[in-house]
């Protein structure tokens, strides 16, 4: 339970400070600071239970994408605005970085597998992020016309 | 519609396109807002074609059509907010187009980035916490702190000396990659690549990556392959400068 506890504020602490970095409006940084809060502490307990990281990547944007959409309405907000820096502890440096090493070092095989792995893990960061926004269209988009999303700017080219 | 008024909505719209894409914001919604303003204003037969280096937009069969260049591409969420906001009250029609043109006009020429030592800060203290979300060892969050704002400082700084992002990103790496390698060596800090990947992070293209899939989604694929390709190179400059200083 403690570790938890300072996962949560440790992941709280870094993405707020991205939203510095990234010059996010002073008053949504806590915001921001929640956004990835969430998502880091659902990816951590979701690869505690066994799953690879690839599926709990996946799973991570996805809450990501949805909190970062409840906070986009409640302060009529774009949602890049939370979603960016929410979703920045799930990127794979670490993965990435021993791929890079490995090529250093002319272990090309394994160079290549860290490599693909990386890959694999933003995709499925980017298709969760993707997938909870069009879910979320979908339940609401019959209500809410007016909306800026992906689906709503196919409604305006139509 | 008088040529003088359409002139000027139309350099509205594009000023409203520039400022987002400078600012990062993903093609779709770009493109959205510009149509969004430009129906607000009873101009319903105008077409846009956005990419991450420059709009065209046109008003329509006899009206005029424009184009603007974009030169520079940063992450500066806030002025997204402030143009989506002058989109969304002259959409409601809550202020004239003139009013609107003013203040994406004042929109333009502000600087809202808070002072580079509280970034720098920010970078800091974010690199220490990935480190320990990594699993690092928690005598390493000191180097990591260190490394961390020098590397955002550093590609700041001659960011705006240079106006070339890959080299400033390189240098950044190189920087990192040497405080920590330092630190292992002289004895203050033990594992050398968990404090790099935390002191890195500041420097990795998030906003690029999440943009350029979404934009792909989309439908907008040139947009889209071009900031993948942005994400790629940025990446590439991080990891070339990180091999440089490992390989000694």
């Amino acid at each position: 339970m403690g570790t938890i506890i300072l996962q949560v504020l440790f992941s709280f602490v870094a993405t707020a400070c991205f939203g510095v970095i990234f010059n996010a409006p002073t008053k949504v940084i806590p915001a921001c600071g929640f956004v990835g809060a969430v998502g880091w502490t659902v990816y951590y307990l979701v690869t505690d239970m066994g799953l690879d990281d690839v599926r709990s990547s996946f799973i991570g944007a996805f809450v990501v994408a949805l909190v970062a959409h409840f906070f986009s309405r409640k302060f009529r907000m774009p949602m890049i605005i939370f979603s960016v820096s929410g979703i920045i502890p799930l990127v794979p440096g670490g993965i990435a970085y021993n791929a890079m090493r490995n090529f250093m070092e002319f272990d090309y095989v394994m160079g290549l597998q860290n490599g693909i792995r990386a890959f694999m893990i933003s995709g499925a960061i980017a298709m969760g992020l993707v997938f909870a926004e069009v879910i979320v269209q979908m339940l609401l988009g019959i209500m809410s016309k007016g909306k800026t999303s992906i689906q709503s700017f196919m409604k305006v080219r139509k | 519609m008088k040529y003088e008024q359409s002139e000027m909505a139309i350099d509205c719209f594009l000023l409203a396109g520039r400022i987002m894409m400078e600012s990062g914001a993903e093609t779709y919604r770009v493109q959205d807002t510009m149509l969004r303003m430009a129906r607000s204003q009873n101009m319903m037969d105008t077409q846009s074609y956005v990419t991450p280096t420059g709009i065209i937009f046109s008003l329509g069969r006899t009206q005029p059509t424009r184009i603007t260049s974009i030169s520079t591409r940063i992450t500066d969420l806030h002025r997204i907010v402030l143009v989506n906001n002058v989109s969304r009250k002259l959409t409601s029609q809550m202020i004239t187009l003139e009013r609107a043109y003013d203040e994406l006009k004042r929109i333009e020429k502000t600087n809202y980035f808070l002072p580079i030592l509280l970034q720098v800060l920010a970078a800091s203290i974010a690199s220490s916490c990935f480190l320990f979300l990594y699993k690092g060892m928690l005598t390493d969050i000191p180097t990591a702190f260190v490394a961390g704002g020098i590397g955002l400082y550093i590609v700041t700084i001659i960011h705006k000396m240079t106006r070339v992002k890959f080299f400033s990103e390189f240098l950044a790496a190189v920087s990192v990659g040497v405080v920590a390698s330092l630190s292992v060596h002289y004895g203050f800090g033990t594992e050398v690549d968990k404090i790099i990947i935390g002191s890195v992070m500041p420097l990795v293209p998030g906003l690029l990556i999440t943009n350029a899939v979404r934009d792909l989604m989309a439908g907008h694929f040139i947009a889209g392959m071009a900031k993948g390709a942005e994400a790629f190179l940025t990446a590439f400059a991080i990891g070339s400068g990180i091999a440089l200083v490992l390989s000694f």
